[in-house]
C-alpha cells in the first residue's frame, strides 16, 4: 500500500525515497523487537537450568552443611535419628540402569538389525511403529503392570527356579518386586529409544558401501558388524546414552516395583531403592528440614549424574564426528 | 576353506535368528502390557467414571475431577510453554544460528530434554510450593511447562532448519524485514512440523506423574481453583493403584487406560500432521 502511495506522489526514478523513513524505521524497530523477544526466550531456557541447579542447591544446603562428604559414604537412612547417607539410592540407581542397559543394548541392536536388514518391506513400517509405541506408553502404566501383573508372575514362576539354580546374587524370598524386576522394566522402557536411534542411523548408511561388501561375498551379519556398525558408531553411542539418561531418571515405573528398602543387599532379587524412587516415595511424607533437604540433595545428585552422562555423550559424539570427518 | 565358509554361514544364521528373537522380545512386552491394560481397564470403565468425583475408600465413584484437573493442567502448561519454546527455537535456528549464546542454549536444551522429570518437580517445589507453603495447580502447570519447553525448542529448531534457505532469501530480496521473513515464510513452511513437535510434547506431559506429586499433588474434591491443590489423573492413578482397596485399584486402571489412549491419540495425530504436511509441500 505504502509503496504505491509513495509512487503516486513522488517523481519516478527517485526510488530511495519510495519507502518512507518512518516505515523503514518501524520495520527496523520491529526487527529489533523480534530478535530481542526470541533472544529472551533463548535466555529463559538457559536460566531454567541455572535456576534448577540453584534451587536444588539451596534446598539441599542444610543437608550438605550437616553431612558433607559423609553423605556419599554412609548407607544410613534414618529419619528418626536424622542420619542420612546416599549410598543405597545412588548404588541402586547405577545398578538398575546398568542392568537395564545390559539387556536393552543387545536387544535394541537386534531390533534395529531386523528392521533394516531382515524385515520384508511391508512389515517395516508397522513393526517400527509398534516398537515406538513402547515409548509412548506412560511410565506409570509400566509401573502398574509391573506391580500387578509382572511381579506376581515373576515371583511364582521365575524366582523359585532362580533360587534353586542360580548363585546367591539371585537368591531371595519370592516377592516379585526388587532390583532385578525394576531393571527389567527399565530395559523394556528404554529399548524403543535406543532401537529407533539405531534404526535411523543404520538406514542412512550409503547403500553403495553395503553393496560393495555384499559383492565381495560378505554375509549379512558381516556387513552389519564390519560395515554398518563402524560407520554409525557415533549415532549408536548417542542412542545408548539417551537410553541411559532415561533409565537413570525414570521414576514412576521403578517406584512401583523396587520395594523401597534402604538396605544394601547382595542379592538382585531383594528390594532396594533408587534416587528417583526414594524421592517419589518419601518426599510428600518427609517431615523436618534435614529430611527434606537430604531428599533434595538426592535430587541434585541425580541431576548432576544425568548431566555428566549427557555431557560425556555430547563430547564423545563431537569427537567421533571430528574423527570421522578427518577419515573421509 | 570349506570349514571357514561353514562357520561364517552359521554365525550369520545365528545372528539373524537372534535379531528375530530380539524383535519378538520387544513385541512380546508390548502385547502383554497392552493386553493387561485392556483386560483390566475395560470392565472398570462405566459412565460413572466420567460423571462422579473420586471416592473415599470403599465407596463408588469416578474420576471426573481428576480428568478435568488433568485437562486444565495440560492446557495451561501448553499455553505457557509453547510460545517460549517456539521463540527460543526460532532464535536458535534463525537469529543466533551459530553464535555463542545459541551453542550454549542448544547444549543446555539437550540436557533439559532428558533431565529426569522428578527433578523438575523438585525444582518447582523448591521455587514455588515451599515459598507459598502449599501445593497448587499453578505449580503443577509450571512444572509440566518446564518439561514441555525443551521438546518444543528442539522440534521447532529442527523443523525450521529444514526450510530451504532460498525461500528466505527470496523473501528478503523482495525487501521483507527479518521478522516478516520468519513469521510469514519460515513459520508457514515449517507449520506442520512445528505442530507435530507441540503435539508430541503434549503427549509427553500428559502422562507425566512424578513432577505433579510435588506440585499439584491431589484433591479429592472438585476444584477449578489453580491456586489450590488440584486433582489430576496421574497422581490419582498412583495413589489408587498403591492402595489396598479394590474399588480404587479398578478406578486406577480406568484412569491408566484414559491416559494411555490420550497419549497414543496425540502421537497418532502428530504422525498424521507430519504426513499431511509433507504431502502438501
Amino acid at each position: 500500500m505504502r509503496i504505491s502511495e509513495g509512487m503516486a506522489t513522488k517523481p519516478v526514478g527517485d526510488f530511495s525515497r519510495v519507502i518512507s523513513d518512518v516505515t523503514l524505521k518501524r520495520q527496523y524497530v520491529l526487527d529489533l523487537l523480534f530478535r530481542t523477544v526470541t533472544g529472551l526466550a533463548a535466555v529463559f531456557v538457559l536460566l531454567l537450568l541455572v535456576a534448577i541447579i540453584a534451587a536444588l542447591g539451596m534446598g539441599a544446603w542444610p543437608a550438605i552443611h550437616q553431612f558433607g562428604l559423609h553423605f556419599f559414604s554412609s548407607s544410613d537412612w534414618n529419619p528418626v535419628s536424622e542420619q542420612f547417607g546416599a549410598v543405597v539410592p545412588i548404588v541402586g540407581t547405577l545398578i538398575t540402569s546398568g542392568i537395564a542397559l545390559l539387556i536393552a543394548v543387545p536387544v535394541s541392536f537386534g531390533i534395529a538389525l531386523f528392521l533394516t536388514e531382515l524385515s520384508p518391506g511391508f512389515l517395516k513400517g508397522p513393526l517400527g511403529t509398534a516398537i515406538e509405541l513402547l515409548a509412548a506408553i506412560p511410565s506409570i502404566i509400566y509401573g502398574m503392570w509391573g506391580l500387578f501383573v509382572f511381579a506376581p508372575f515373576f515371583a511364582k514362576y521365575v524366582q523359585p527356579w532362580m533360587n534353586e539354580n542360580m548363585g546367591p546374587t539371585f537368591h531371595g524370598p519370592p516377592m516379585g518386586i526388587g532390583i532385578l524386576t525394576a531393571s527389567l522394566i527399565l530395559a523394556i522402557m528404554i529399548i524403543p529409544f535406543i532401537a529407533s536411534v539405531m534404526r535411523d542411523v543404520f538406514e542412512v548408511v550409503p547403500p553403495m558401501l553395503k553393496e560393495s561388501a555384499y559383492g565381495l561375498g560378505a554375509t549379512t551379519w558381516e556387513v552389519v558388524w564390519n560395515i554398518v556398525l563402524p560407520q554409525t558408531k557415533t549415532g549408536v553411542v548417542g542412542g545408548i546414552m539417551l537410553g541411559l539418561g532415561r533409565a537413570l531418571g525414570e521414576t514412576m515405573a521403578v517406584t512401583f516395583v523396587i520395594g523401597n528398602s534402604h538396605n544394601l543387599s547382595r542379592s538382585l532379587t531383594m528390594p532396594g531403592n533408587t534416587i528417583s524412587s526414594s524421592l517419589a516415595n518419601e518426599f510428600t511424607e518427609a517431615v523436618g528440614e534435614l529430611y527434606t533437604s537430604s531428599l533434595v540433595e538426592l535430587g541434585l545428585v541425580l541431576f548432576l549424574i544425568t548431566f555428566v552422562v549427557l555431557a560425556i555423550a555430547k563430547l564423545l559424539l563431537f569427537r567421533l564426528k571430528k574423527q570421522e570427518g578427518a577419515q573421509t | 576353506m570349506n570349514l571357514k565358509y561353514l562357520r561364517r554361514k552359521i554365525a550369520n544364521g545365528m545372528a539373524l535368528v537372534l535379531s528375530l528373537l530380539a524383535m519378538g522380545f520387544g513385541l512380546f512386552w508390548l502385547g502383554w502390557i497392552l493386553y493387561t491394560l485392556f483386560s483390566r481397564a475395560l470392565p472398570a470403565i462405566h459412565s460413572t467414571v466420567f460423571t462422579q468425583m473420586t471416592p473415599p475408600p470403599g465407596a463408588q465413584g469416578g474420576l471426573l475431577n481428576a480428568i478435568v484437573g488433568s485437562l486444565m493442567l495440560t492446557t495451561i502448561a501448553t499455553l505457557i510453554g509453547t510460545p517460549i519454546g517456539i521463540l527460543a527455537g526460532t532464535y536458535l535456528s534463525e537469529i543466533g544460528e551459530s553464535n555463542g549464546l545459541s551453542k550454549v542454549v542448544r547444549f543446555i536444551n539437550s540436557i533439559l530434554l532428558s533431565a529426569p522429570s522428578v527433578v523438575i518437580g523438585f525444582f518447582v517445589y523448591a521455587l514455588f510450593v515451599a515459598r507459598v507453603g502449599h501445593f497448587s495447580g499453578w505449580a503443577g502447570a509450571f512444572a509440566l511447562s518446564v518439561i514441555l519447553i525443551p521438546v518444543v525448542v528442539n522440534s521447532t529448531e529442527t523443523m525450521l532448519k529444514l526450510v530451504p534457505t532460498s525461500l528466505r532469501e527470496a523473501a528478503a530480496a523482495l525487501g521483507a524485514p527479518q521478522w516478516k521473513v520468519i513469521i510469514f515464510v519460515a513459520y508457514r513452511a515449517a507449520r506442520s512440523g512445528i505442530l507435530t513437535g507441540i503435539l508430541l510434547a503434549v503427549a509427553r506431559i500428559s502422562g507425566e506423574t512424578a513432577p505433579l506429586l510435588f506440585t499439584a499433588l491431589n484433591n479429592q474434591f472438585w476444584s477449578s481453583d489453580l491456586s489450590k491443590p488440584m486433582a489430576n489423573l496421574p497422581v490419582v492413578i498412583f495413589q489408587f493403584a498403591m492402595s489396598p482397596y479394590e474399588d480404587w485399584q479398578s478406578l486406577a486402571w480406568a484412569g491408566a487406560f484414559l491416559i494411555t489412549m490420550s497419549v497414543l491419540m496425540f502421537n497418532i495425530l502428530a504422525r498424521l500432521f507430519l504426513r499431511g504436511g509433507n504431502a502438501r509441500n
